[in-house]
């Protein structure tokens, strides 16, 4: 993986001395907190409703067992000895204490990380494909122009207060899994009928309030020319971008309202002045960069390992999680392995510091040292000799991260919702907890198969919403209460698509039935082998929203609120809700 | 006082703001060093375009394009930023500099702070107006929080990985 070099260092420790001074600005109230609010937002620190977040940038998933091990040291010093996965491949700290932010980063630059443009109105974190480098349909490792674009965003001066925050995601496989479709930007490394290398480029893509697919702006643009493309784009965005309304300032918004044609033609009249020009990308940079992603060193190993293959006849449990959390490698004899983050009682995507440090022994022994955090909220060690997979197995599960459940109801993904987030009407963590536990049972699940179930806990749609076969989302009601819209529909990968709502929304209580009733209409429908999203797609919304909407769900009955580690908060809870922090 | 070529000093221009509505051709630009609004100089091109020294703001929804071919009458081009979260001014800077040529002082006025100046002299500030009630002196340190950068701006047009050989894998602690 990538490793900083003298210059990359001097710049996130200058970063680090530059903050350090601003915190100790605003503690002496020489900064207002309004001066003061975007400074520690593109480091990383958001307020939420009981305390700061800090989010640590990961940069496109890809972590050493050394990092890893810090964010241990982070959740122990610094938190409360937990850490939680992001769906952009980050992770965010939500106890921090202001004064000790400065200290944080310094601590996270030693190991070469920060949380520079984590959260602000610039570019953020550049996510993409967490099979980066072992898929075996992969055409193009995204990861070296995922680095070259992470510098380049790194500190843009143009860029740094745009109208809104801004989102790349690069692709360099046939299967999508970096969600390009719903980013700003959605790169997708492909080749042309020569051979040569460059980017289909999408542009416009998103979640939240108007959850559209992003339109394609380039067929195929040399990779050469990424840099000054897409700078041509953010100048467009920069000084057209609607800043009168929050709700309208991202760049779909734009592009839908002069139309893809109008933008591209406006691109292209920008790049003419800088094509070809000094941010023209060298092959000598993209060979220094693409270095640090050569393969390890592996072993010759053949594709079989007898012991495996013998205990995957002899035990249930570690037959199910070969079949849902090992996936094949390019390589003869290795394995990729998914460390599930999604178990009963625990919130989605969160890890304890124990967990951490467990995971960075894992990839010190059998992973080459290095880790990847998914968009799905799971980590990943890469390049797992099968021949070690019953021992990974054990120590995983003994961890409590070997649930056998990747790609199944239980793999959700989820934002932290109200419990922490000033922005979120509704919780959705409990309810994740709640859901995962009514349908804990692995053999139904199984049998439901592969489905994606996101949750958000507002219309901001950090849980991927909108994309999930079945999505949650929280919606703001004036009686205060937590009241959930649900949608299907919506799919990731190639065939990205936005789910269709069924109807009026339901309260907490009511949700597990609402799931359950959706699965029955599927498991009642489907004809053999048919997956969740196909069946939605051949029979349309309406059955599903006849079913659930048939009968009324008697939801008081149903659920022990106390039984979901529900906090009891005040009715008037959504006070707390500030705006945008 | 403003900052210019990293140096503080006492600054005589008088920039022109006029109320709200006024209408650009009734606008009175006083006699001496102005810096009038665009639509002023637009309006009153001809009675101005005589005078010895003479600058022109432009409001962060202006585009600088409407200067081309007039960018050597001024003096001095300022950029208006309203609120310091406001960053069309840096687009309209790059654009001076990258796209028209402008090699004069250009000046960011407004809501102006020392930690967005150091984004601001990369994009083609070469002056500076921080706002009256923050202390100068703060603000000129804001230019110096960074030795480098990786990407190419108007400063240094060179992007970091053109300009220098970086030590690369081999070196690197593996």
């Amino acid at each position: 993986m990538y490793r900083y070099d003298s210059f990359d260092h001097k710049i996130v420790y200058e970063r680090v001395a530059q903050y350090r001074d601003q915190v100790h600005r605003r503690l002496s109230d020489e900064l207002t907190e309004d001066e003061f609010r975007p400074l520690r937002l593109q480091n990383g620190l958001y307020m939420q409703i009981h305390a700061y977040m800090l989010r640590i940038a990961v940069p496109y998933g890809m972590l050493s067992s050394m990092q890893m091990r810090m964010f241990a040291h982070i959740a122990r010093k610094y938190d409360r000895g937990y850490g939680h996965f992001t769906t952009r491949q980050n992770i965010q700290f939500n106890w921090i204490k202001l004064e000790d932010t400065p200290d944080i980063l310094a601590d996270l630059a030693t190991v070469e990380m920060h949380g520079i443009q984590t959260s602000g109105n610039c570019i953020r974190n550049i996510t993409s494909d967490e099979y980066a480098g072992v898929a075996a349909d992969e055409i193009i490792d995204p990861r070296p122009y995922a680095e070259i674009l992470r510098q380049w965003s790194t500190f843009h001066p143009e860029f740094a207060y745009l109208p809104r925050k801004f989102k790349i995601a690069i692709n360099g496989a046939t299967e999508d899994r970096a969600v390009i479709a719903v980013h700003d930007i959605g790169l997708s490394a492909i080749k042309n009928q020569k051979g040569e290398i460059g980017f289909r480029i999408l542009v416009g893509g998103g979640t939240a309030r108007t959850p559209i697919v992003g339109s394609e702006i380039c067929d195929f643009l040399p990779w050469q020319h990424v840099l000054t493309y897409i700078e041509s784009i953010m100048r467009v965005y920069n000084q057209y971008g609607r800043r009168d309304n929050m709700y309208k300032s991202r760049i779909k918004i734009l592009v839908k309202a002069i139309g893809i044609e109008e933008y591209k033609r406006q691109v292209e009249l920008d790049w003419l002045e800088t094509k070809d020009g000094p941010s023209t990308l060298t092959m000598e940079e993209l060979s220094r960069v693409a270095a640090y992603f050569t393969a390890p060193n592996y072993e010759a190993l053949s594709e079989i390992d007898v012991n495996t293959e013998l205990l995957k006849t002899q035990d249930n449990s570690f037959s199910s999680w070969l079949r849902r959390n090992v996936r094949p490698h390019k390589v003869p004899g290795y394995a990729v392995v998914v460390l599930s983050l999604k178990s009963a009682g625990v919130a989605p995507g969160d890890a304890s510091a124990e967990q951490m440090d467990i995971v960075a022994d894992l990839a010190d022994r059998f992973s080459f040292g290095e880790v990847r955090v998914t968009h799905k909220q799971n980590l990943v060690l890469a390049d797992v000799r099968k021949s070690d997979l019953i021992q990974l197995w054990q120590e995983a599960a003994k961890h409590g991260m070997a649930s056998p459940n990747i790609g199944l109801l239980s793999d959700v993904i989820c934002c932290p919702g109200a419990d922490f987030c000033t922005l979120a009407f509704a919780r959705s963590i409990p309810l994740a907890k709640m859901i995962a536990e009514r349908f804990d049972d692995i053999d139904f699940q199984n049998d439901i198969g592969e489905i994606e179930l996101n949750m958000s806990g507002c219309v901001n749609a950090c849980g991927h919403n909108h994309v999930g076969n079945i999505g949650v989302i929280g919606v703001d009601k004036k009686d205060g209460g937590e009241w959930y819209q649900v949608s299907i529909g919506g799919a990731q990968g190639n065939a990205t698509a936005i789910g269709k709502i069924i109807g009026p929304s339901f309260n907490f209580q009511q949700m597990p039935e609402v799931i359950d009733r959706i699965l029955q209409v599927y498991l009642r429908e489907r004809f053999e082998e048919e997956v969740f999203i196909d069946t939605v797609r051949r029979i349309g919304v309406s059955p599903f929203k006849e079913f659930v909407y048939g009968t009324p769900i008697d939801a008081e009955s149903i659920v022990d609120r106390s039984a979901y580690g529900f906090i009891e908060k005040p009715d008037n809870y959504t006070v707390q809700r500030k705006s945008r922090s | 006082m403003i900052i210019k070529n990293k140096i503080i000093i006492d600054d005589d221009w008088l920039i022109l703001r006029p109320a709200e509505g006024e209408e650009p051709e009734r606008v009175v630009v006083p006699a001496g060093k102005v810096i009038v609004p665009l639509k002023v100089w637009q309006a009153q091109r001809n009675e101005l375009k005589s005078r010895a020294e003479l600058g022109v703001w432009l409001a962060s929804h202006e585009r600088p394009e409407e200067l081309k071919g007039e960018i050597e009458m001024f003096s001095v081009i300022a950029v208006d930023f309203p609120k310091f979260a406001d960053g069309r001014g840096y687009s309209i800077a790059y654009n001076l500099r990258a796209r028209l040529g402008y090699a004069g002082e250009l000046r960011a006025v407004g809501d102006v702070l020392r930690d967005q100046m150091f984004y601001m002299q990369r994009v083609g500030f070469d002056s500076f107006a921080p706002r009256p009630d923050k202390s100068i002196h703060d603000a000129l340190k804001g230019l110096s929080d960074f030795s480098d950068s990786y990407q190419a701006a108007i400063d240094q047009k060179i992007p970091l990985f053109r300009r220098v050989t970086r030590d690369g894998v081999a070196s690197a602690d593996q």
